[in-house]
């Protein structure tokens, strides 16, 4: 049994997406798709699914093409697909989710409940996917919620299954664990197809790999035959450095100094857990963990975005626990936020309005009741210019440039100044890698100008290549830290903590 | 998002040209666009008004059953009778002109305190409260003192934008301090205003002498609106002008209006901008409610006979909901808008009178322009224009708050 | 996901809760009604003075019965309890039952009010009763339709317009061609209007408060238009006949319960049966589930095979029907005939009870009857003859949607895809 893409070519408005593809996978092998952000695989994996589809090429199983015009066809076909993001619904149970479009009834349409827990436990049990069906989605975490995702499509008996960066959610040891059930799936004659951006995983894992870049497929290879290096070259398309180049650290004075913080999460409970640690100036100091352990929290308590319930912050020694974002911002203090679309940007705004949120109330931006609009588009001519915004003007709607730009225009206007600390949240989400390394680079320069930095980041790799010194957080406290010298594996234990209770869910 | 850059531009691409459109009309769109598709909008709500008008002329439509060709040509002469009368009554000659303009200054006024809410991503239903509010200030101030005009109208005007925005501002503070939609709280509200109405204009402050019924006390001559010789317009559409002008101002060159636009847009990012959400909204409400006070004055001070009547605002709310939408919230786009519905409102009295047509035929043919400005694709599906990039439609609303 | 650690109080110094706040301001809000009741309920009336509630109407089966009270001495209780729920709800060793305690507390100070207001007089209590529940029908089946579209995440504003309508075409039908004919055309309006609200909101992504808004002014627009040009003149389409009160055997006979539940027309009995059978439904069969899966997260739903758009429009129409059902209620069984602006704001009254009722069916009809209760009382006082203005009863209902609306919102949390337009690519 083969399942085989076919010269896939997916057009969007101004955006090519996916330029005559072909990709094959057989049964009882696990081929890994690689590619950078934007490099069209999440394209070709929905056109797969039947989410999108293909402005030309054909989707064939065993030569006979498919008709792929919903995912209901695709479940049909025996193609499952564990994405991303998870498709699951939050207040459902577990069996209520993995059910869902399929589920079992008895008169009238009513639910037959036990029934479906039973079908839960027979799958769960079969590939050693541990779940209790009537946990609520929305209280397991991420690894678990992984687990219930793999279920569902097990469930509808898939042939083929699809995993979208299943690994960006795990802890090392949890990867690891997802590793054997990928294992025992190929050996129960499944295909699979892996997407990822992580090479290491990629190599350990897969039968076969094939590199896409720019929406073409570029290469294909035999993992024991290539490194990382070569993947990475073959991504990007020129010689990637995968490391940072920075000197040795020289910290001074503490900037920032968080003293036994406790601070709740939309649902009351505690996700900062009495929480301490101090940044120095001159020093990058990386707070690794998978998303989901108070890290959000963390930083909109830091910068007074959410009250603390207990505990203090101190500002080069000032109590500023219950200051507001701006006040905070006074204080020379930059804020790179996570989730750049919805807090760092106005999307619907132009470049020029954005980069002068922060600015818009003082000189020489406005003089107090009017907005100067010369001066404004000035500075953001000058910040496009010294950060290398790619945009058509400066009059251009934010929500029309990629993602790295945007991120670019976020750091412009945050570092455009002498600040004392920086916090940056997860800095290169979703960016190109010519984006990273500018990114990456301008924060080490900030550390160099005698800055305190703060990242948080869930790409342990991103974490370690900057940070000078590591500290990893798990539910809502520091389960260790680390210098320099730390390895992928120590951190990773860490970051697991008493992983051993939450799991037994 | 991906990496192969924005798609290429449809605009003039001088860049100083693109500045000036820019500042005109609001950034993003161009001037053709911002036009054509109210233009039609009209249009296509006419041709269906007409077929309404049509369809419920009973006399006309029992004669179909006998003799269509003479049903036909009375069908469509009753048609043509009551768009004859429409034009001759919005600008048939100058008296209707000035009519025109009377009847739209309290409509520009009112859609510009919806307007402003809506830049903030505020749905104020509640002008007709807010007028209603402001109009009573007014009308206090109007009664109580008397003093010269030039004094006495500002005084009064100031008083009914005073009560306007602390009528407004409870649904603003509500919605900061407890999330409540303004949706629902600014409809109680208008009700809540209605009958407070009623009850002050019987108590003894306010009631006309010897009355029973809920009528005010008429105003001191020194501050009715002063008209412009025989005709009904008064210095009311002047401070409609002021208002549109200051409007302009504050969204597009004040520092308060670029916050209100950005919480408009995107409260999270306002919020982590260190612009205070709650304040934002306390003030939009605040400013939109004067706004919608000062409407509320047009009908005390500058109306006939010059006295506060149960329910005095009409239909005036909701007529404001559809310019602000008309308008695309910007303030000329107001004003034109204002101008095209008082002219229709105008007109609809003298097809009233004339061709014998309910005057809500107007709110029939408003709703219809609303329907098709919010949904741009259907004029477009309608006269088959092709989609511009940028264009999904207004979209403002997501979810109930809290 | 998140800590799982011990949350024991630590000596760390600690700042109130959300939750802790609320419990003081609104254990002081006890406190403070606690003395209002004692000063102007209870010392406000002359000692020895009863009120004399009527628990039975003429023409039941049980007669004359009346629980008669001494009206200070009940304002004196009262007061005593809520200084109680104040003082429990102000310790928060119990943080949860605060919300229990400020209903009860609410429900005590309407007695007491009653109370204070039939000083003196007789008052059917019973009477009061049953316009609870006849005047909670309209608020429940807006409540309910306003539900079926936003378990699927449609904002329907335009219940409003959507109950004009129905009520209007009701009329017509019912003058023309019998109260069945009526009702089927109101329901029929209600789909037919909640079919465009689809299509605006589903096919063409229009904002779906700018839908609502704009469906409500053109029912009142097109309502006012059509009774004054053509119910003026035919006024015979003016006069629709109504259903009859349907009374249960044995049921209706018991006294109080009886009257209040089990003598009515049958939009009453519908509204209730269509309450659970709606509650059933959404929780305990395919159909619910995958209702609801539209409106937490249409995408999931789409990756398992469930046709979002299809689902939507299915349940917007639906609740079109409902809509249209609380519209022939309205010109076919209260009130028979058609006026202008018939509904005042029903329709959002509605809305706020699907909100109190935390997007569920029971609770929308418990809602309701809150509601219910708010309007029977408007109309009570104003028989009573209470020193209080008409005007200010005639606001009650809706300032008592806005203390609903604005203490319960932030708490409950809505479909979580709701007002959101689903975009397929």
């Amino acid at each position: 049994m083969e399942l085989e893409l076919k010269g896939i070519t997916k057009q969007f408005a101004g955006v090519l997406a996916n330029d005559d593809v072909d990709l094959r996978v057989a049964e009882g092998e696990i081929v890994a798709l690689l590619g950078e952000n934007g490099a069209g695989k999440t394209t070709l994996m929905n056109i797969l699914y039947g989410l999108y589809t293909p402005t030309s090429g054909q989707v064939l199983i065993d030569g006979e093409p498919l008709e792929l015009l919903s995912p209901a066809d695709a479940i049909a076909a025996g193609i499952g697909m564990v994405h991303q993001h998870f498709m699951l619904v939050p207040v459902f149970t577990v069996a209520e989710n993995i059910v869902l479009g399929d589920e079992p009834t008895k008169k009238l349409g009513w639910l037959d409940k036990s029934r479906g827990r039973r079908v839960v436990r027979e799958i769960s049990s079969r590939y050693g996917l541990d779940v209790d069906p009537d946990a609520l989605i929305e209280d397991l975490p991420v690894g678990v919620q992984q687990r219930v995702e793999i279920i569902k499509v097990l469930k509808r008996e898939a042939r083929f299954v699809v995993f979208d960066e299943p690994t960006s959610v795990l802890t090392p040891t949890e990867v690891e664990s997802f590793f054997e059930v990928v294992r025992s799936l190929k050996a129960d004659g499944k295909g699979i197809i892996f997407i990822s951006h992580k090479l290491g995983e990629a190599l350990e894992i897969a039968d076969r790999i094939v590199v896409m870049r720019r929406g073409m497929t570029v290469a294909e290879l035999d993992p024991a035959e290539t490194d990382e290096e070569q993947c990475a070259e073959l991504m990007v398309g020129r010689p990637v450095d995968l490391v940072v180049h920075k000197e040795e650290a020289r910290p001074t004075d503490v900037v920032l100094s968080v003293e036994h913080l406790v601070v709740l999460d939309d649902r009351n409970r505690r996700a900062v857990d009495d929480l301490s640690f101090e940044v120095r100036a001159g020093e990058i100091v990386g707070i690794a963990g998978v998303q989901g352990n108070g890290q959000t929290e963390l930083v909109q308590a830091i910068t007074g975005l959410r009250s603390a319930l207990g505990g203090v912050v101190r500002l080069r020694g000032e109590d500023v626990t219950i200051k507001s974002p701006r006040d905070i911002h006074k204080r020379d203090v930059a804020h790179v936020p996570e989730d750049r679309q919805k807090s760092g940007l106005v999307l619907q705004f132009t470049v020029t309005e954005n980069v002068i949120m922060d600015t818009y109330y003082e000189a020489p931006i406005s003089n107090g009741i009017q907005m100067d609009w010369d001066a404004a588009r000035q500075q953001a001519l000058r910040l496009v210019d010294e950060y290398d915004v790619r945009t058509p003007s400066v009059d251009t709607l934010v929500s029309k440039l990629s993602g790295g730009n945007q991120q670019k225009v976020i750091v412009a206007r945050e570092f455009d100044r002498d600040v004392s600390l920086v916090i940056a949240s997860q800095p290169t989400r979703g960016i190109d890698v010519g984006s990273i390394e500018h990114i990456h680079g301008r924060i080490v320069a900030k550390r160099d100008d005698g800055a305190a930095v703060l990242i948080v980041s869930s790409e342990l790799d991103e974490v370690m290549a900057l940070s000078d010194r590591i500290l990893v957080m798990f539910g809502g406290r520091i389960a260790g830290e680390f210098d320099g010298s730390a390895t992928a594996t120590e951190i990773g234990l860490a970051m697991l903590g008493s992983q051993g209770e939450s799991e037994a869910s | 998002m991906t990496d192969s850059g924005p798609p290429p531009e449809r605009r003039p691409s001088d860049p100083s040209a693109r500045k000036r459109e820019a500042r005109i009309t609001g950034v993003g769109t161009s001037l053709r666009r911002a036009v054509v598709i109210p233009a039609l909008a009209v249009l296509t709500a006419l041709i269906i008004g007409g077929v309404i008008i049509a369809l419920t002329d009973l006399d006309t439509l029992s004669v179909w059953g006998s003799d269509p060709m003479e049903a036909l040509r009375l069908t469509l002469s009753g048609v043509g009778n009551a768009y004859k009368a429409l034009l001759i009554g919005s600008v048939g000659s100058p008296r209707a002109l000035t009519e025109t303009l009377y009847a739209a200054t309290p409509l520009i006024l009112a859609g510009l305190a919806v307007a402003v809410g809506f830049q903030a991503g505020l749905f104020n239903i509640g002008v007709n409260g807010q007028m209603h509010i402001g109009g009573m200030a007014a009308l206090w101030v109007g009664f109580s003192v008397a003093l010269p005009g030039i004094i006495h109208i500002p005084l009064a005007i100031v008083a009914a934008m005073i009560g306007g925005a602390i009528w407004a501002g409870i649904a603003g503070l509500l919605k900061a301090r407890t999330g409540a939609h303004e949706v629902i709280t600014t409809i109680m509200l208008n009700f809540i205003a209605l009958y407070l109405v009623d009850y002050v204009l019987t108590t003894s402050a306010f009631q006309a002498p010897g009355r029973n019924d809920p009528l005010s006390k008429p105003i001191n001559p020194s501050a009715q609106f002063p008209t412009l010789g025989d005709f009904r317009v008064n210095i009311g559409f002047l401070i409609a002008l002021a208002a549109v002008g200051f409007v302009w101002w504050l969204l597009y060159r004040s520092i308060i209006g670029f916050q209100f636009r950005a919480v408009g847009f995107n409260p999270d990012g306002g919020r982590y901008a260190g612009m205070n959400v709650a304040w934002v909204y306390v003030g939009v409400m605040a400013i939109s409610g004067a706004l919608a006070g000062v409407a509320g004055t047009t009908q005390v001070l500058g109306l006939e006979p010059y006295r506060g009547i149960s329910g005095f605002a009409g239909t005036l709310g909701f007529d404001a909901i559809a310019l602000a939408l008309l308008g695309r919230s910007h303030p000329i786009g107001v004003l034109f808008a204002g101008l095209l519905f008082g002219a229709l409102r105008a007109g609809g009295r003298e097809m009233q009178g004339a061709a014998g047509i309910p005057v809500d035929l107007v709110l029939v043919l408003q709703a219809l322009v609303i329907v098709f400005i919010a949904a741009p694709e259907l004029v477009r599906a309608i006269y088959r224009i092709k989609t511009p990039e940028e264009e999904t439609g207004v979209t403002i609303s997501t979810g109930w708050g809290g | 996901m998140t800590s799982t650690a011990v949350t024991s109080e630590k000596s760390i110094d600690r700042r109130a809760t959300s939750e802790e706040r609320r419990a003081t301001v609104i254990g002081v809000a006890l406190v403070i009604l606690a003395a209002f009741v004692f000063w102007v309920f209870g010392l406000g009336v002359e000692s020895g003075v009863t009120s004399l509630f009527n628990l039975s109407l003429p023409g039941e089966r049980f007669q004359d019965l009346a629980w008669e009270v001494n009206s200070r001495w009940l304002a004196f209780l009262v007061s005593a309890i809520l200084a109680f729920l104040g003082g429990f709800v102000l310790r928060k060793s119990h943080l949860k039952r605060t919300n229990l305690a400020l209903a009860i507390g609410l429900g005590l100070l309407a007695l007491a009010f009653l109370t204070w207001a039939a000083a003196g007089n007789s008052f059917s209590l019973v009477g009061m009763l049953r316009s609870t529940v006849i005047l909670s029908v309209a608020v429940t089946l807006g409540a309910l339709t306003g539900l079926m579209c936003e378990r699927v995440a449609v904002i329907n504003i335009a219940i409003e317009g959507q109950l004009l309508t129905a009520a209007f075409v009701g009329t017509i039908m019912g003058s023309a061609w019998g109260i069945w004919a009526g009702l089927i055309g109101a329901m029929l309006t209600g789909a037919i209007l909640g079919a465009v609200l689809a299509v605006l909101a589903i096919k063409f992504r229009v904002d779906q408060i700018i839908a609502g808004v704009v469906i409500n002014i053109f029912a009142l627009g097109l309502t006012s238009f059509l009774a004054r040009r053509v119910l003026s003149e035919a006024q015979d389409l003016n006069t629709p006949g109504s259903f009859p009160s349907l009374k249960i055997p044995i049921l209706g006979d018991i006294p109080v319960l009886g009257t209040m539940f089990f003598d009515h027309s049958m939009f009453v009995y519908a509204t209730f049966i269509l309450a659970i059978v709606l509650h059933l439904g959404f929780f305990y069969t395919r159909w619910g589930l995958r209702s609801r899966s539209v409106g937490e997260h249409p995408k999931a739903a789409d990756t398992v095979g469930i046709n979002v758009y299809r689902t939507r429009y299915r349940n917007v129409i639906l609740g079109g029907v409902i809509a249209g059902f609380g519209g022939a209620f309205l010109t076919l069984s209260q009130v028979s005939r058609f006026e202008e602006n018939l509904t005042a704001g029903i329709g959002f009254i509605g809305l706020a009870a699907m909100i109190f009722g935390r997007w569920m069916p029971l609770g929308a009809l418990g809602a309701g009857l809150v509601f219910g209760f708010a309007r029977a009382l408007q109309q009570k006082l104003g028989i009573l003859g209470t020193p209080i203005p008409s005007e200010f009863l005639s606001m009650t209902p809706y300032i008592v949607t806005i203390i609903v609306v604005a203490g319960v919102v932030g708490r409950s949390r809505p479909p979580a895809a709701d007002g959101k337009p689903y975009i397929k690519e």
